[in-house]
């Protein structure tokens, strides 16, 4: 008879099924970080003079600024002058005119990670934006979209085409003051996604934005921006994943929405960057700030993350609830397995009358993973009768791994109401003989208790991107049963 | 052994951390037929439950489990399950965010598979389920809850004889399915258990009272004291046991055993 005990903590990750290498000849800028770095990539991507001040002006401050070290993470310095700031696929450089004219060893590669760009087999239902290293290899329904007046394109197309907009809205909501590596993101940002919907207008499609490493020793620095107006409503997904490398590499990405009146976002992600080896050697440091703007009254913005990949993570969402009953809302799943650490969470602040705000987060630890929740509720004075609810749920698998829970809660007003509710279980050597009596695997028994335990956050998802985050979550906790 | 034997127990040992808790059981559960197993606190009862559904953490001292005459003492506990082997459990467990019916039909389709069965689909279960809930009279409610999550003592005990009726095992063990419910609750168990009778299949229902017995007759009462069966014997048995309590059972056995060790 073997032990379940052992099953459980025996749990090893599969095979990372994203772990290939595309062979294909780039244009790279060589490593390090310099003024000359970031006039390089200016001007490679042909940007306006405004463009390569406001990037200069963002590499200057970051040169004041030290590596954040609150986070409960553990890893070694990273050496900023090593890294390759600008890696794109030849030809490719001034991003194809139309679908057709990308090279065909990247469509290949997309549709090998199952999104299809060509016209004939791209997915229905979903635009998709494939960023390939540092630039954007193209973008679907791009047409279909633009008869609603809908803005989908990379972020070097629109500073391109769309000025002015990009010069209103890019750093408004996370300037480049805000953090060491937004410092770094916007100096060096290379490409990214870029939504703008109209007033009263609904997105008739999901947009979704592919994110892919490929390069060795490169790192990836993209920025999205999506606006939505007044009464417009649009759901977007980003996905990312990279090839299996012995090195680190840096993923330092920054994301802004800005809402105005009665507009909703709803932001969904299905992280599953290459996580590293068993012993922790390699992987991705995603070191990510996004924040959305809830700019008008009754504005609405949901943030929805599955993170399951990563060596370590950094990231947290969050809303500014400025419009006056306006709503932010964040859901996440966050897995740690092997030598995975996370440290992820949100905030929430609260500026304008009868803003309310909802935190459910899901942590799930393995292996010898650590994961943190880290989370602020800010109610500022002007924030009458704001309301919060928080529930940090932390779930075990063996016992060797941590979960951590720092809830920060800052309240300047009376009439608001706050909730906070925190759990730990562990999943109980009881529970898995149960299933096991009942003919369920232990595998399985597994995936259907860590898959119960995330429901509430995989009913916010995109109805076939749950059905993916459920998929790779049990990949993640795939191993040697018996 | 006869040919339609069930669950045959020879001289089974079994202990946890070294401590030696049953001590040579024999039992033999023919098709068709109800067993009883009585007996004080502490005598054995829900290690022979574990044991038999191969619950980790018990050492098998010695003698043998076979179940439809195979082996099944290196069987996983989901193997055993496979082969038509059910546990009503004490304790159940609660899962949260798994849904009864979600959880049943991940069951089901399991077991069959493992028996080289079609899978139910989504719309056949579904109509079968409600059928097997209809019988047991437990609303449907029951089966979108999050298992047994929130639920009273005497639901998650519905909830195991519901599950039984639905997975239809060949045998079924119900490890003090009876403690702690009222009356109403026990005709509820007792029901599932009448229904799932057949000639094909044995029950063996383990319970520390008599009044279960009033409702599901058993075939076979055995009294299981310090981790040995030191008597069998007809439905009345147990009625005397109530009746009478344990002592005079477990001073005849230990005259018997004087007996024997002076011959």
């Amino acid at each position: 008879m073997s032990s379940a005990t052992e099953t459980i903590e025996g749990f090893v990750k599969s095979d990372y099924k994203y772990g290939f290498i595309t062979d294909i000849e780039a244009e790279s800028a060589p490593p390090g970080l310099n003024e000359d770095t970031i006039r390089f990539i200016s001007a490679k991507k042909k940007e306006p003079a405004f463009m390569l001040e406001w990037r200069l002006k963002a590499y200057h401050h970051w040169l004041t600024m030290k590596v954040p070290t609150w986070p409960k993470v553990a890893y070694p310095p990273v050496d900023f002058q090593d890294i390759v700031y600008y890696s794109a696929p030849k030809k490719a450089g001034d991003g194809p005119k139309s679908l057709d004219e990308v090279d065909p060893k990247l469509l290949e590669t997309y549709e090998k990670l199952g999104i299809p760009l060509h016209e004939r087999a791209k997915l229905a239902g979903v635009a998709v934006d494939a960023v390939f290293d540092s630039v954007s290899v193209g973008t679907t329904y791009k047409e279909t979209l633009a008869e609603k007046g809908i803005i989908f394109c990379s972020m070097s197309e629109a500073i391109a085409e769309h000025p002015e907009l990009v010069k209103r809205y890019l750093g408004s909501v996370v300037p480049h003051t805000d953090n060491f590596y937004a410092a770094l993101n916007s100096a060096v940002f290379s490409d990214g996604s870029f939504v703008y919907i109209p007033k009263g207008v609904r997105c008739p499609m999901e947009l979704s934005t592919y994110f892919r490493i490929n390069a060795a020793k490169s790192g990836q620095f993209e920025r999205t921006l999506i606006i939505a107006e007044e009464d417009s409503y649009v759901s977007y997904l980003e996905g990312c994943t990279a090839p299996m490398r012995d090195e680190n590499q840096l993923h330092a990405a920054v994301v802004e929405l800005v809402v105005m009146d009665r507009g909703e976002i709803k932001y969904s992600t299905v992280q599953n960057w290459y996580p590293g080896d068993e012993d922790g050697k390699g992987g991705i440091y995603n070191f990510v700030t996004k924040r959305g703007l809830c700019k008008g009254q009754e504005s609405k913005i949901s943030w929805t993350q599955v993170e399951t990949g990563s060596a370590v993570t950094w990231k947290y969402p969050s809303c500014i609830l400025q419009g006056d009953r306006s709503v932010g809302e964040f859901y996440s799943v966050a897995l740690t397995n092997n030598r995975q650490q996370a440290d992820t969470g949100t905030k929430m602040v609260h500026m304008g009358k009868d803003t309310r705000s909802t935190i459910v987060s899901k942590g799930i630890s393995a292996g010898r993973g650590q994961n943190s929740y880290r989370g602020l509720v800010q109610v500022r004075k002007s924030a009458s009768r704001a309301r919060n609810f928080s529930q940090c749920d932390s779930l075990l698998i063996g016992d060797q791994c941590g979960a951590h829970t720092f809830p920060y809660i800052e309240v300047r007003n009376t009439s608001s109401s706050i909730e906070h509710e925190a759990t730990t279980s562990k999943i109980g050597e009881d529970q898995i003989f149960y299933c096991n009596q009942r003919g369920i695997s232990t595998q399985d028994a597994v995936n259907m208790i860590v898959n119960g335990f995330c429901k509430e956050v995989f009913r916010e998802l995109p109805m076939e991107f749950a059905m993916e985050a459920q998929k790779l979550l049990g990949v993640s906790l795939e191993g040697s049963v018996g | 052994m006869s040919n339609s034997s069930l669950l045959s127990i020879t001289n089974l040992k079994a202990g946890v951390e070294g401590r030696t808790i049953l001590k040579g059981v024999n039992l033999e559960i023919q098709a068709g037929e109800v067993h009883a197993i009585m007996g004080p606190n502490g005598s054995g009862k829900s290690t022979l439950a574990s044991v038999i559904a191969g619950r980790e953490g018990y050492e098998i001292l010695g003698g043998g489990i076979r179940f439809k005459d195979q082996d099944i003492l290196d069987l996983e506990p989901d193997e055993r399950a496979h082969l038509g082997l059910f546990l009503a459990f004490q304790y159940p467990v609660e899962i949260p965010g798994v849904n009864t019916t979600y959880f049943l039909k991940s069951a089901i389709n399991e077991n069959r598979k493992a028996r080289g069965q079609e899978e139910l689909d989504a719309v056949a279960f579904l109509k079968f389920i409600k059928e097997k809930a209809r019988l047991l009279d437990l609303p449907e409610d029951f089966l979108k809850r999050s298992l047994n999550v929130g639920f009273s003592g005497g639901e998650k005990k519905r909830n195991e004889i519901f599950q039984m009726a639905a997975l239809e095992p060949t045998v079924a063990v119900l490890d003090e399915t009876d403690s702690g419910l009222d009356i109403d609750a026990l005709k509820v168990v007792a029901n599932g258990v009448n229904q799932l009778r057949s000639p094909e299949r044995a029950q063996l229902v383990i319970t520390h009272y008599q009044r279960l017995l009033d409702y599901i007759v058993p075939d076979v009462v055995h009294v299981l004291y310090n981790g040995q069966i030191i008597k069998s014997g007809p439905k009345e048995l147990a009625l005397e046991l109530e009746a009478k309590g344990y002592d005079w059972v477990i001073e005849e056995a230990g005259q018997a055993a004087a007996v024997t060790s002076q011959s």
